[in-house]
């Protein structure tokens, strides 16, 4: 492996690995607010009962989160230097507008909440974690529109002088029609990914019967939140995926295994492709699926990957434009299969609870708990799919990936951190799910003992935040 | 002023925030075995920074992206160039920043403390030897490519670099514990600042006036003393028991070392050991366009962020003692 291989396996490890923590934090601050402000509305000792259990999950999770999200900051400098050259005029704003805008929110005011229990007011301390989970989605935000703008490079001029990219626009950078579709789709996925924790986490309780009003609230909520934020991901899918059509036809078409140019194209549900001769060996699909997806008509034209290809070769001269078009294929059915599993349980343990009701069935409760994978598995296959499926680029028909990595860096380096990250990240992975499952199992504290100087079920008054 | 030099003096604002404030978590961290001998004293430790320790850690990321935004061929060149060190630092904030999240979750919480030490005592050293190293010079191509490699790094210079800042950090660790505890930790600090105070006054004269050799200006030379004079106050301001004073000294002579470092390069942003090769704020900068829509940022958030960053210190004010520890979860 050379340089270019190592960097991209450790931008994609370090990255993808990021991600994992990133939408459960997004989708739990809002949620552990919410339920602070019921407590904080009707005084239930339930609600802060709640509050305090799933905040402590959260915050165990926002640690990886954090310290992940270090790495993110340097190592376009470290591995992709000249990519950095190229973009930073445009690029950096947004990185450089999260930090000063939401990161140092979210840190401070996190800070604050955590220990701010006994020693702010409760309005004032509800407010900081509000401050600090407004400063998540923000967050999001900044990130999205950085990187929307390398699928969909806008605002911008080339400088003739310096063959680097300018900023012309900032507004057209933070209004790009791409990260208006990306942000719900991200957020939305990231209440799925937060529900579907929420209703695992409570159906082993209703499994063990412990807790049981606590946790029948949870699975409420947890159902609730999944379905509604479910629906939200297929619409905001199905527009990002016109946009994506219209945007770069090449990755759509590597999703769909779509070879030909082609009017009333149908919706793949299972190719064999023959990569080599630009051709389906064997294919299922849906007649007129795709075309009435990406055109909202049932004749609609869609571009297929050998006709892009010899139209790119014109435009950006010789080369290869394709994805690996196994993997976009692939990880686009696997992210609305798991993504969509996850809907059917929020649906099928919605009738399961109508009228007051349990789920009794133990069957239920273990799918519920196998069920907090499926949103992590569909974030990631979503992620490598607009990543991968973007190649060769890095910046959409600007600079390739081959030219965007350091010139200077050399393979032992690259090679050393990039095992260095891959083990630390190894054993923290670990190291986080064993602590979640053993706070978990410690439960929410028992009544009349959250008056905040009591931590947690232990018996030590431990310092924790 | 030109817009390039307001952001180099922004960019030099935020490592001086950056030293000033997480300056004194690695302190802590550098300390907690010698300070904290049992888990009760350990607990109270880590309790004066945990409120703050992650919102001082983002200036950092927000230096590093403000130098992504503002100086993109800077950003290229460092962070490409000293790969392994920057490295070492990003592995060091993930263990450590873990650290401080899990410790209390743990059964064995004294295991996260090697953790906590290593991790904050790698890079109190390392941003020393990669600052030092920045000034000295490094070997840029005519692309602003670093040409050398890790052994480049690690010259004589560079390495009393990171022995100033890893004294200077556990320096101001310990005054900032001498002013937030009580008791005996509060006395073990007032100890441990008797000896690491000249300790860091010898080294960091030293560094300086090296420094002011390579390229001092009447400015800088100001600086020089101003920081000397900040360190001897700490010291003194130790001995009489006025920990308030100690930490505002130690805390001036670290924002005044950090702007005394970075007007020394100025207007170089990353000299090259060919002149030619050097980058400059001109030539590293991003375009008036970029620069402008930042500035605004700036002006509009940095105030917001001192504020409730401020208010927090406030919020946290107290002395801790081993038998009052913070509760939190």
């Amino acid at each position: 492996m050379d340089v270019l291989d190592l960097s991209r396996w450790q931008f994609g490890i370090t990255t993808v690995y990021h991600f994992i923590f990133v939408p459960l934090t997004i989708g739990l601050s809002i949620i552990v607010a919410g339920l602070q402000t019921a407590w904080y509305r009707t005084g239930k000792a339930k609600y802060l009962r709640l509050t305090k259990f799933w905040g402590k999950l959260f915050l165990i999770n926002f640690a990886m989160g954090v310290v992940t999200g270090i790495v993110q900051e340097f190592q376009f400098g470290m591995n992709w230097s000249e990519y950095s050259r190229f973009v930073g005029d445009i690029f950096g704003a947004p990185l450089a507008m999260e930090g000063l805008i939401a990161f140092f929110l979210e840190s401070t005011f996190l800070g604050l909440w955590i220990f701010g229990w006994d020693k702010l007011p409760k309005k004032v301390h509800l407010a900081t974690i509000w401050a600090a989970a407004i400063g998540t989605n923000i967050s999001a935000y900044f990130i999205l529109a950085a990187n929307s703008w390398m699928q969909h490079p806008v605002g911008y001029k080339i400088n003739e002088a310096t063959g680097r990219a300018e900023l012309t626009d900032i507004w057209a950078v933070l209004t790009n029609s791409t990260t208006l579709v990306t942000f719900p789709h991200v957020i939305f996925g990231a209440f799925v990914t937060a529900g579907a924790f929420l209703l695992g986490v409570s159906a082993w309780f209703l499994w063990r019967r412990r807790e049981v009003d606590l946790f029948r609230t949870s699975t409420k909520l947890a159902l609730v939140i999944t379905l509604v934020a479910s629906v939200g991901v297929m619409f905001s899918g199905h527009w990002q995926a016109q946009l994506m059509t219209e945007q770069q036809p090449m990755k759509m078409a590597a999703a769909e295994a779509l070879w030909e140019d082609e009017n009333g194209a149908g919706f793949s549900l299972f190719a064999i492709g023959d990569v080599e001769n630009g051709r389906n060996v064997f294919n299922i699909e849906i007649p007129y699926g795709l075309s009435l997806l990406a055109t909202n008509s049932l004749d609609g034209g869609v571009e297929g990957i050998n006709d892009i290809q010899a139209r790119y070769e014109l435009l950006y001269g010789p080369g290869d434009y394709r994805p690996s078009i196994g993997l976009a294929y692939w990880t686009f059915r696997l992210m609305i299969g798991f993504g969509g599993l996850a809907a059917l349980l929020a649906l099928a343990g919605l009738w399961l609870t109508r009228k007051g009701r349990l789920p009794e069935n133990p069957w239920f409760h273990r799918l519920a708990i196998a069920g907090i994978f499926l949103p992590f598995l569909a974030n990631t296959m979503g992620w490598i799919f607009t990543e991968m499926g973007r190649q060769p680029w890095t910046v959409f028909g600007l600079m390739t990936t081959a030219s965007a990595v350091s010139p200077n860096a050399n393979v032992t380096e690259v090679a050393l951190s990039l095992v260095g990250f891959t083990v630390v990240y190894a054993v923290l992975a670990i190291i986080e799910v064993r602590l979640l499952i053993k706070s978990i199992r410690q439960g929410p504290e028992p009544e009349g003992g959250e008056s905040g100087a009591t931590p947690q079920a232990g018996t030590t008054p431990a310092l924790s935040f | 002023m030109e817009l390039t030099t307001l952001w180099f003096i922004l960019i030099a604002v935020l490592w001086a925030g950056y030293f000033l404030l997480e300056g004194f978590d690695f302190g802590v961290g550098i300390l907690l075995p010698a300070i904290g001998r049992d888990e009760a004293d350990r607990r109270a430790l880590i309790g004066t920074i945990g409120p703050v320790w992650d919102g001082n850690e983002v200036w950092l990321l927000v230096a590093g992206g403000a130098t992504f935004a503002a100086f993109p061929e800077w950003y290229a060149t460092l962070f490409s160039g000293f790969y392994l060190p920057l490295f070492l630092i990003l592995l060091a904030l993930i263990v450590r920043g873990v650290a401080f999240e899990y410790r209390h979750r743990s059964d064995v919480p004294s295991r996260w403390d090697h953790a906590i030490f290593w991790g904050s005592l790698v890079p109190a050293f390392l941003w020393g030897v990669a600052f030092a190293n920045i000034l000295r010079g490094v070997p840029l191509d005519a692309n602003h490519e670093y040409t050398g490699n890790l052994l480049t790094l690690l010259n004589p210079y560079a390495l009393l670099g990171g022995v100033v800042t890893l004294a200077l950090f556990t320096m101001h660790g310990a005054v900032f514990l001498a002013l937030k505890t009580g008791g005996e930790l509060r006395e073990r600090a007032i100890r441990v600042t008797k000896i690491v105070g000249p300790v860091t006054l010898v080294a960091g004269g030293l560094f300086l006036v090296i420094t002011q050799l390579m390229t001092g200006t009447p400015a800088t030379w100001a600086g020089v003393v101003l920081a000397a004079a900040g360190l001897a106050g700490a010291i003194a301001a130790t001995l009489r028991g006025r920990d308030g004073w100690a930490f505002t000294a130690n805390a001036v002579a670290i924002v005044v070392i950090t702007f005394t470092l970075f007007a020394s390069l100025f207007p170089d942003v990353m000299p090259a050991l060919d002149p030619a090769n050097s980058l400059t704020v001109e030539n590293a900068a991003s375009t008036p366009y970029t620069l402008t829509v930042m500035t605004w940022v700036a002006a509009i958030f940095t105030p917001i962020v001192l504020a409730y960053q401020g208010w927090t210190y406030w919020v946290f004010r107290k002395r801790l003692t081993r038998q009052e520890v913070p509760a939190g979860y």
